[in-house]
């Protein structure tokens, strides 16, 4: 935006990620890639965010993510107008934000890119919730392409041996669907190999966010919310692992300058649910004006947070343990420790809770967390009610309000 | 008291069913909010499985765990837990269900102070092998939780007669639906609302005992009335726990002679195999059943089994009855109506919360509606 050579503010460019063009440029080039999909003979695939992405990378087909479509539309503020295309069809308001907008866009193949493509199959995992089911049955419906499942049991205190073998059993039926679909059998070499990209990608990736940990914390949660995409949608690719490389590298040269993303950082704080699209730099400024920073989050790093479950010598078998781990597969007692894990390690002063209306699996029992929290670690905590994607849940005037008390609290 | 009335009155007032249970026999009682709760299981341990509908009484204490943007379900169910309404069960059980009710097992089990609490999270996905063999497995760790939790054996023996005890009941429900189908003047439709929630929480021994009496007086009766000029009306949906929309609908000029709704045909439909392993014929039976949408059976189970049941039934009109922020529901909903619309079939969409819309603006709804059926 600003030109360097007149009046640009020297401090502010010095706090600028300067990794956020070339991951522009990724993100720009993916999104025509998949958009030409019909030209290359490439097969598109959509698949939801918590899902294995691997076996598709491995299967040369594009993997397309209507949840990061939705964050988009919501980024660019195109929600409401979205969400009230598909409620016209009948879908009621209270339903996810982002299978209503995105439904919307399949209709009307508006939004922020045309539209997403086309899919030749569905990959729906629903580690992250049971929405995305119902959302893929009817993307199903709509575009008459087949659906593949991968039902990822709960944790509410152990995951049972039974679970572990269903959920292995489904990875070799994930395999079988897509040899049937793309017509070829698997490179079991290549899926080695991007097995072995994946984790080193997710590596970098919590090295990246590990890096908020440091005072002043070189990035905030606002930046990984942008630079999560790639472990997204390019997770076990070569691209990913050396975006991440570069990006975990800048961050260490901020440390070693001391460069802080918020000028005077006195409070830090944890983020907790899915960002708020539409107000990002609204929220980060907020903050910010009262020398706050948000050092991490717990949406960002739950992709990297299954770390610990993954056998690289064994990729596939336990990436389906793994996956069926994530933070939000799990119970509020699980949940808590990693919240205490993460409090302890980002040396936070408050933590701040979005309620978001979209993600009930996210955000029923947040008031129990919330309590948890107060009462065992005595933090100071924030629940903001909104919506990821749908401006009409969110109101500034309220939000603002009990931001301001909240920070008072924390400045006392 | 003739057993209609008996029937009834435990409808009317369960939780008062249960305490008078609790004070009188040693039976534990272990409730459940979902039609994938292993009823046969339970009874076989010898233990009452207790279903819960949400709250009549005001909300005070679950606002303080739940947003306002979970179901009346999910926060009445927990408002009773927390204000001891529920003290006489011994604990509860969740099948998984549906994102609200797997975070609602969490905040049970954390704030309810119940001696007992079971998880048994079976599958979503019920199309695949391995989705069968895991939920046989789901089915056997309850059991032995149970086993441990309630300190008893159950045996294979006692599970024979349980799946036979509940099959008897699933046969006995099926008649009676089919009854007032066809002589719907014979029965009201509140009674069938009545028996229906009944069944879900009494003794399955003395109900099927009750059910079968039931039965053979209606029979007795059956045929002496003439057919009334009503419109055949179809509730689709989750829960109903309103009896007053039988009485609305009927004094608009419906009659709801059928439904596609968990507390009603979903919780009697299909039969558990009375030889062989007796879990796994339980595990079969929720596999061949009409799944409820948080469960995956294929893109179009639904749409074609409520066209069936329209054309079978001679339905005019399907009202779908939702809770709000039933979310699963919320999703099928337009491809449902799609379906309708080919057949022909004029639908009218009601969401509930705790309590139904004012009376006036649902008469005059439901009236509207009614007219326009052929």
């Amino acid at each position: 935006m600003s030109d360097p050579g007149q009046g640009a503010d020297p401090e502010k460019e010095r706090r600028k990620i300067k990794s956020v063009q070339k991951m522009k440029e990724i993100m720009t080039n993916y999104y025509i890639e998949a958009k030409g999909a019909a030209d290359t003979g490439k097969k598109v695939a959509w698949i939801t965010s918590g899902g294995p992405v691997e076996p598709l990378i491995a299967m040369d087909v594009i993997p397309v993510y209507p949840e990061n479509h939705g964050a988009m539309i919501g980024a660019s503020k195109m929600g409401v107008e979205l969400c009230e295309k598909a409620e016209e069809m009948g879908y009621p308001r209270e339903l996810c934000s982002y299978a209503r907008s995105d439904i919307g866009c399949s209709i009307t193949g508006g939004g922020p890119i045309g539209g997403l493509p086309e899919p030749d199959f569905l990959i729906c995992c629903n580690n992250i919730c049971g929405t995305v089911m119902k959302w893929y049955e009817v993307a199903s419906r709509y575009y008459d392409v087949p659906l593949f499942i991968l039902d990822t049991p709960f944790t509410h205190r152990e995951f049972p041996p039974a679970a572990k073998q269903y959920v292995i059993d489904q990875i070799y039926e994930y395999i079988e669907f897509l040899e049937r679909q793309c017509g070829r059998k698997m490179d079991y070499d290549r899926m080695q190999e991007v097995g072995r990209l994946s984790v080193e990608g997710l590596r970098l990736w919590q090295a990246v966010l590990d890096s908020g940990a440091h005072k002043p914390a070189p990035m905030t949660a606002f930046d990984a919310f942008f630079h999560l995409a790639l472990i997204v949608t390019l997770r076990g690719t070569q691209e990913a692992v050396d975006y991440y490389r570069q990006l975990r590298d800048e961050m260490q040269e901020r440390i070693e300058q001391g460069i802080g993303m918020v000028p005077n950082e006195k409070y830090r704080l944890l983020w907790d649910n899915l960002p708020v699209w539409y107000r990002t730099k609204w929220l980060s400024e907020k903050f910010a004006a009262h020398d706050a920073c948000l050092v991490g989050d717990t949406y960002t790093s739950a992709w990297s947070g299954v770390l610990p479950y993954i056998d690289e010598n064994n990729f596939l078998e336990s990436m389906s343990v793994a996956y069926s781990q994530v933070y939000i597969n799990v119970s509020l007692d699980i949940m808590i420790d990693t919240l205490r894990r993460m409090i302890d390690k980002y040396d936070v002063d408050g933590l701040v809770m979005h309620s978001n209306r979209s993600c009930k699996p996210y955000s029923l029992g947040q008031y129990d967390l919330q309590r948890m929290v107060m009462e065992e670690l005595k933090i100071p905590t924030l629940v903001l009610e909104a919506d990821m994607v749908d401006e009409r849940s969110f109101s500034e005037s309220q939000i603002e309000t009990r931001i301001d008390a909240f920070m008072e609290i924390l400045k006392s | 008291m003739d057993t209609l009335e008996n029937l009834r009155a435990v409808a009317q007032d369960p939780y008062g069913y249960a305490r008078n249970i609790q004070a009188t026999e040693s039976k534990p009682i272990l409730g459940y909010f979902c039609s994938y709760t292993p009823e046969e299981i339970i009874t076989a341990a010898g233990a009452i499985p207790f279903r819960l509908f949400g709250t009549r009484e005001d909300i005070s204490r679950a606002d303080a765990h739940l947003q306002s943007y979970c179901c009346s379900l999910v926060r009445g169910g927990l408002e009773d837990a927390l204000t001891g309404r529920l003290n006489f069960l011994k604990g509860a059980v969740f099948p998984h269900t549906c994102d609200s009710i797997q975070r609602l097992s969490d905040i049970w089990r954390l704030n309810a102070g119940m001696a007992l609490h079971f998880d048994a999270v079976l599958p979503v996905k019920l199309t695949t092998e391995s989705a069968r063999n895991y939920m046989i497995a789901v089915l056997n760790d309850f059991r032995s939780e149970l086993e441990q939790g309630l300190g008893v054996t159950i045996s294979d023996e006692a599970l024979y007669k349980a799946n036979h005890t509940c099959n008897r009941i699933r046969e006995l429900l099926g008649h009676i639906y089919a009854f007032r189908s066809q002589n719907p003047s014979q029965l009201k439709g509140s009674d069938i609302y009545y028996i229906m929630k009944a069944a879900m929480v009494m003794d399955r021994e003395v109900l099927v005992e009750q059910l079968a009496h039931l039965w053979a007086d209606l029979r007795e009766k059956g045929g002496e009335a003439p057919p009334t000029d009503r419109k055949r009306v179809l509730l689709s949906g989750g829960i109903c726990t309103l009896p007053d929309i039988y009485t609305l609908i009927e004094d608009a000029g419906g009659e709801v002679v059928w439904d596609d709704l968990c507390t009603g045909t979903r919780y009697f439909e299909g039969e558990v195999r009375e030889t062989g392993d007796p879990v796994e014929a339980i595990a079969e039976r929720y596999l061949s059943r009409m799944v409820c949408p948080a469960k995956h059976k294929g893109m179009s189970v639904r749409g074609e089994h409520l066209s069936r049941l329209v054309r079978e039934q001679q339905i005019g009109g399907v009202i779908f009855l939702f809770l709000k922020f039933c979310e699963p529901h919320g999703f099928d909903y337009p491809y449902l109506k799609a379906c309708m619309d080919r057949a022909g079939v004029p639908t009218l969409l009601l969401e509930v919360e705790e309590q139904l819309p004012a009376e006036g603006q649902l008469r005059t709804r439901f009236e509207t509606f009614i007219d326009m059926l052929e």
